[in-house]
C-alpha cells in the first residue's frame, strides 16, 4: 500500500514536469503548427542562465526569474527571425529547421557554458516529508513542482478564455488569413505564442534541474516523454496536454516501481501506441483526423 | 478610362480607377474602374470567371493590381494589406465564411471588434481593472450586433452545428462588428432560401445610414433590389454600369449572359 502510494506521489510530480513540456510543445503546435523539437535545448539554455546567476551568488528566485523571461525573449527571438522564414506550406522544412536549431543551441551551450556536469539548486527540501516513522515521497521541490506548473495552467486558460489577447491567439492559431482580415496583427501573435511557450519550456527546465545535475543535453530525454505527454492529449489541447502527462508520469512510475525501471522508455512508446492505435488524433482531440 | 470623378462624392468613398490584374498570361482585369460613394450600395456582377472574385481580392488587398489606382476616403492606398483594412475602416465577408469553429459565437464576432479595443498586451496579461472593463465593452458591442441580426441566443454556441443561414449570419456579424464604413459582402445570398434573401436584402438596406456597401452576388433578384448601382463584367473588363434598370435591359449585359461576345464599350458609361 505504501508503495503505491509512494509511487504515485513520484509520478504525480514527473507527471507534472511532462505536462509543462508537453503544454510547451502544444501551444507551439495550436500557434503555428510547427513541431518545436528545439524546446529542449531552449530550456536548457534558460537553465544555464539561471545557474550562472545563483552561481554568482545570486538568489535562486533571481535566477528562476530570470530563466523564466530569458525564455519570454529567446522564444519570441526563435519566431520573429528563424520561423517566420519557413515556408508554412511545407511540411518538413519547419521540423528540419527546429531539428537545426536543437544541434544549433547545443553546440553553443557547449561553447558558451561548458560540457561538464554542473550542479543545480533546489529552492526547497529533497527529502520527503516524515508522517510518523515512515517518509512521504513528497518532496517540498515535489510541491512546489506541482504548484508552480498547475499555476501556469491557470494562467494560461485565464489568459486564453478571459482576455482579448488571448481570443487573438486562438482565431490567428486557427485561420490566419481571416483574422489578418478582421485586424488581428498576426505576426504579434505568433511571437507572443512562441515566447509564451518558452516561457513554459523553461519552466519544465528548471523543475527537472532542480536538486539535480545540468549539462547541454540534460533535458533532451524529456524531449521524449514530454512528446509522448502531447500526442497522448491531442497534440492541439492544453487541457489534453496535461493530462497526457499526469498519465504518462504515473504509469511510468508505476512500471519503474513494479515492473522495472529499465523499462520506462519502452513503456512509455507501448503507451503512445495503444493510444494512437484507439485515438488517432490523441485522447482529447477535437477532430478525429486531418485531411491532407 | 470611365469617368469615375465627376460625381460630386469623388474622393469620399471607395474607387478604383484603371484596375488590371493578369495571373501569368491570363488577364483576369483589365482597366477596371468603379466607385462606391458613401451611403451607397454597389453591385458588382457577371457570368462565371468574369473576374468578380479577383476584384474584390484587389478591393481588400488579397491581390495587388498591375497597374491602376485604389482610392479609399480621398486618399490612395495602392499598396492595400488585408490586415490593414480593419484600421481603414474597411470590412469583407468571405464566400466559405472562414469562421473560427472552436470559438464561441459571441467569441468570432468580439474578434472582428477587436479594432475598437484599447487595451495593451501587457495590462490584458495582468488582467488590469481598466482592461476587464474594455473586455466587457467588447462583449457587450459583440452582443448587442448579435441581437440586431437575431442571433444573439446562439452567443455561446460554436458555430460549428450551426445551419448555414445562421452561419451567415455570425460571419456578417463579424463584420459589422467593427462598424466599418466599407463593407464587401461576397456572395451574401447564395445558399439562401428567398425569405431569407429578402430579410438580408433589406438589412443590407438598412446598412446604408452608416457605411457604403460593395457586393458580388449571382442572385439577380437581390442584386436588382438592393443596390442602387451595378457593374457587370464579363472577361475581366466592364461591359455596362448604371442603375438596375438600365443594366437590365442593356444588349451588351444580355449578350454577355447569353454567352455572345460583345466588344467592352465604355462609352457606356453612365455613373
Amino acid at each position: 500500500m505504501q508503495q503505491l502510494f509512494t509511487t504515485l506521489l513520484t509520478g504525480l510530480t514527473l507527471g507534472m514536469v511532462y505536462a509543462a513540456f508537453a503544454l510547451a510543445l502544444v501551444l507551439i503546435w495550436r500557434a503555428t503548427r510547427i513541431v518545436n523539437f528545439a524546446q529542449a535545448p531552449m530550456a536548457m539554455l534558460t537553465t544555464y542562465v539561471a545557474l550562472v546567476l545563483i552561481e554568482a551568488g545570486y538568489s535562486y528566485w533571481l535566477g528562476f526569474a530570470a530563466a523564466l523571461l530569458s525564455g519570454l525573449v529567446l522564444g519570441a527571438l526563435v519566431e520573429r527571425f528563424v520561423i517566420r522564414y519557413v515556408d508554412p506550406r511545407s511540411e518538413i522544412n519547419p521540423v528540419i529547421l527546429t531539428l537545426g536549431l536543437f544541434i544549433v543551441l547545443h553546440a553553443l551551450a557547449a561553447l558558451v557554458f561548458g560540457a561538464r556536469y554542473r550542479s543545480f539548486p533546489a529552492p526547497f527540501g529533497l527529502r520527503g516529508f516524515q508522517v510518523g516513522d515512515t517518509t512521504i515521497a513528497l518532496t517540498g521541490f515535489g510541491i512546489f513542482t506541482i504548484l508552480s506548473v498547475l499555476a501556469v495552467v491557470v494562467l494560461l486558460v485565464l489568459l486564453f478564455r478571459y482576455t482579448d489577447v488571448g481570443l487573438k491567439m486562438r482565431a490567428s492559431a486557427f485561420n490566419q488569413e481571416v483574422a489578418r482580415l478582421l485586424g488581428v496583427r498576426v505576426g504579434r501573435m505568433l511571437t507572443l505564442g512562441w515566447a509564451l511557450a518558452a516561457v513554459v519550456g523553461s519552466l519544465s527546465g528548471l523543475l527537472i534541474a532542480g536538486g539535480g545535475l545540468v549539462h547541454p543535453s540534460f533535458m533532451d530525454g524529456v524531449v521524449v516523454y514530454g512528446f509522448v505527454a502531447a500526442v497522448l492529449g491531442g497534440l492541439d489541447s492544453p487541457v489534453g496536454a496535461v493530462a497526457g502527462g499526469l498519465i504518462l508520469g504515473l504509469s511510468l512510475s508505476l512500471v519503474s516501481g513494479y515492473v522495472g525501471s529499465q523499462l520506462v522508455s519502452l513503456a512509455a512508446l507501448a503507451i503512445l501506441m495503444a493510444v494512437l492505435l484507439v485515438r488517432p488524433g490523441g485522447l482529447f482531440a477535437r477532430v478525429r483526423e486531418r485531411r491532407v | 478610362m470611365p469617368d469615375i470623378d465627376g460625381a460630386d462624392t469623388a474622393g469620399a468613398g471607395f474607387a478604383m480607377a484603371g484596375v488590371s490584374v493578369a495571373f501569368g498570361g491570363l488577364v483576369a482585369l483589365s482597366d477596371v474602374s468603379l466607385e462606391v460613394p458613401p451611403n451607397r450600395v454597389l453591385g458588382v456582377i457577371g457570368p462565371n470567371g468574369a473576374g468578380k472574385t479577383t476584384l474584390f481580392n484587389v478591393a481588400c488587398g488579397f491581390v495587388r493590381p498591375d497597374a491602376g489606382e485604389l482610392w479609399w476616403r480621398g486618399e490612395r492606398h495602392d499598396r492595400l494589406r488585408p490586415h490593414r483594412l480593419a484600421g481603414l475602416g474597411i470590412a469583407r465577408t468571405l464566400q466559405d465564411l472562414g469562421l473560427f469553429e472552436h470559438l464561441t459565437v459571441l467569441e468570432n464576432v468580439m474578434v472582428g471588434a477587436g479594432r475598437h479595443a484599447r487595451t495593451t498586451f501587457w495590462s490584458s496579461l495582468l488582467a488590469l481593472p481598466g482592461h476587464t472593463r474594455e473586455e466587457r465593452a467588447l462583449a457587450d458591442r459583440a452582443g448587442a450586433v448579435l441581437d440586431r441580426l437575431g442571433i444573439a441566443d446562439l452567443a455561446d454556441r460554436t458555430p460549428a452545428g450551426l445551419p448555414y443561414p445562421v452561419r451567415k449570419r455570425v460571419a456578417l456579424a463579424r463584420a459589422l462588428v467593427a462598424e466599418p464604413r466599407l463593407l464587401l459582402l461576397d456572395e451574401p445570398a447564395s445558399g439562401l432560401s428567398g425569405e431569407e434573401m429578402a430579410e438580408i436584402g433589406e438589412l443590407i438596406r438598412g446598412l446604408t445610414d452608416r457605411m457604403s456597401v460593395m457586393l458580388v452576388e449571382h442572385h439577380m433578384d437581390l442584386v436588382m433590389s438592393v443596390c442602387d448601382d451595378i457593374v457587370v463584367l464579363d472577361f475581366g473588363r466592364v461591359i455596362a454600369r448604371g442603375r438596375p434598370e438600365e443594366v437590365r435591359e442593356d444588349p451588351a449585359v444580355l449578350a454577355a449572359y447569353l454567352g455572345e461576345d460583345v466588344p467592352a464599350e465604355p462609352g457606356r458609361s453612365t455613373c
